[in-house]
């Protein structure tokens, strides 16, 4: 603490001219010796003292760790003994030793907060002052240069504006996490470099995430890098899909995840921004850019980012995350490797039979008609369709279950050339029976609003499974 | 001047020179590599077939999936035991 002479003994106030208690303790400072006095706003205020030292620059009273002025210390050969905040007669003469100080004050007067602590200043400050953990190299943007059109001219955009990451913003969302900066949370794909904390919070930034979603994307991020997950193939392959994310648990409500109407959809901070993270450090830690490694033919939409949390507290059948083998108290991140949304539409069903067959209906459509096993699949029951297995008292077993047996084809029905179709089956498969998924390779999730008869079906890569992608659940470490 | 900071993995790859093209295919060893990809099998035994035909030697590979990359092992084999590679992309 070079700022402080080593050794000093006497009194250490910091003060500033715009808080009223600074200003009604200004005559009785000059009393107090030896005295240094920070004045974090004027250097002319304190007036009638010898000497004020000037901390608009705030770094002694980041260095004390300031939070409130008038704060009054006692030091003692270098060592603080004691601090005041604010203003309380009986405290200050006492630690002054001085039973007449400030006859003519209040007996209190609370003080008013350090301009080390306004808006975005910690963070400013402990990069200015403090042992950074940034290792990321610096790139100065010019004067006349719009950060915005620079991301774009870097290539760091998705092809929308990305938050610039400054490194007040970054050391603010590492404040999100007790994680280490430095800690290496995979190898990801496709240029295969190690992914910092530091770099999934440079991203996330850019994303537009608060600092209390990075849990969620450095689980993400962690998830992604896992073999069985893929994420090099699933990048390059011409097909539609992309990293999903689904969020268990009870940090979805903490950091405010939308399970309720339009789930799925825009309008949610934490569901637009933890999905673009992730998308965001493929692109720019893994390289992994479309036209480049990414060889999608149409891609889809939800390859902007794509994460939504599962609706879990009126849920009549376990989470996700549960029959992943996961605690329901647990927060979890599960990534499943899929493509856009289709709407299965049954306003009429009222019995989790026909609803049953007509989910099916919908999940034999799964890459293609006439192929099985096809892919992966997720299925997103909404509260109203959940409501039907509710009232009659489907387990999510007892579903799976019923539900199987409508997934399975007999091959000759499927072949190809069948239906005058020549995408299918191999012959060899004609006396077969087939069943439209692997063992568990269908993903059922609660999510959405509580009005529409309506649920959806994500198909997922058609290499799925130990060939491709398999889905990865981990949990969300704080 | 505002600063930002590098969003990128700061990869540094060595750079190394390409091996020089191969003149002639005689008394060289050809490595056909399938990366599992449906079809790849009659692409490359018709390249198999025309090769021997030529009196060129043609090694076998195959790496275990389409969707990673392939094993270091696998990479060593073909580069210890050939002179060339032809790999069979797509379906």
């Amino acid at each position: 603490m070079s700022i402080i002479p080593k050794d000093f003994s006497g009194y250490i106030a910091v003060v500033k001219e715009d808080c009223a208690t600074c200003r009604l303790i200004e005559s009785i400072l000059a009393d107090l010796r030896p005295l240094r006095v920070y004045s974090q706003d004027n250097p002319d205020f304190p007036s009638g003292l010898d000497h004020v030292i000037d901390d608009s620059q705030l770094e002694a009273s980041w260095r004390l760790g300031i939070e409130i002025v008038p704060t009054l210390i006692r030091m003692q050969a270098g060592d603080e003994m004691e601090r005041l905040t604010g203003w309380r007669r009986g405290d200050w003469r006492r630690l002054t030793a001085r039973p007449a100080l400030g006859a003519g004050l209040p007996e209190f007067s609370p003080g008013c907060g350090s301009k080390s602590l306004d808006p975005g200043m910690p963070e400013k400050l402990a990069y200015r002052y403090g042992d950074t953990p940034l290792q990321a190299r610096r790139i100065e943007v010019a004067a006349l240069e719009d950060e915005y059109e620079l991301a774009f001219a870097r290539g760091w955009s998705d092809g929308l504006p990305v938050v610039p990451p400054t490194e007040e913003r970054v050391l603010r969302m590492l404040e999100g996490t007790s994680r280490a900066a430095d800690e290496i949370l995979g190898i990801i794909p496709p240029n295969q470099g190690a992914c910092t904390v530091e770099k999934a919070a440079i991203n996330a930034v850019m994303a537009g995430c608060k600092p209390e979603y990075l849990p969620v994307v450095l689980a993400a991020v962690e998830a992604a890098c896992l073999d069985a997950f893929c994420m090099h193939g699933l990048l390059a392959t011409t097909y539609f899909s992309g990293p999903i994310v689904i969020v268990n648990g009870p940090i979805v409500d903490r950091i405010g995840m939308n399970w309720g109407t339009n789930a799925l959809g825009q309008g949610n901070r934490a569901n637009s921004t933890i999905g673009r993270a992730l998308q965001l450090v493929i692109r720019n830690v893994g390289g992994g850019r479309p036209g480049g490694v990414d060889r999608a033919a149409l891609g889809q939409p939800g390859k902007v980012g794509f994460c939504f949390p599962e609706r879990e507290h009126d849920s009549c059948w376990e989470s996700l995350a549960v029959e992943r083998g996961f605690s329901a108290d647990e927060s979890t991140v599960t990534l499943f490797a899929g493509g856009g949304v289709y709407a299965v539409a049954d306003q009429k069903s009222r019995s989790p039979e026909s609803l049953t067959r007509s989910l099916a209906l919908t999940l034999r459509t799964v890459v293609h008609s006439k192929l099985a096993p096809a892919a992966d699949a997720m299925l997103i029951i909404a509260p109203e369709h959940l409501r039907i297995f509710r009232q009659a008292k489907w387990t999510k077993a007892r579903f799976r279950e019923e539900l199987n047996q409508h997934l399975t084809f007999r091959g000759q029905d499927i072949l190809r050339g069948a239906d005058g179709i020549d995408e299918g089956v191999p012959a060899k498969y004609a006396e077969a029976t087939l069943n439209k998924f692997r063992p568990g390779g269908l993903l059922i999730v609660h999510t959405g609003g509580s009005a529409g008869l309506w649920s959806a079906v994500i198909g997922g890569w058609p290499a799925s499974g130990i060939k491709g992608s398999s889905p990865v659940t981990v949990a969300v470490k704080s | 001047m505002s600063v930002l900071l590098d969003p990128t993995g700061e990869l540094q790859p060595l750079s190394r020179d390409r091996r020089a093209r191969l003149s002639s295919l005689d008394g060289k060893t050809v490595a056909l590599l399938d990366i599992s990809k449906p079809g790849g099998d009659i692409f490359l035994d018709h390249l198999d077939r025309k090769l021997k035909g030529m009196g060129i030697r043609v090694r076998r590979y195959r790496k275990p999936t389409f969707t990673r990359i392939a094993p270091a092992d696998l990479k060593h084999r073909i580069v210890t035991e050939c002179d060339a590679v032809i790999e069979a992309l797509a379906d």
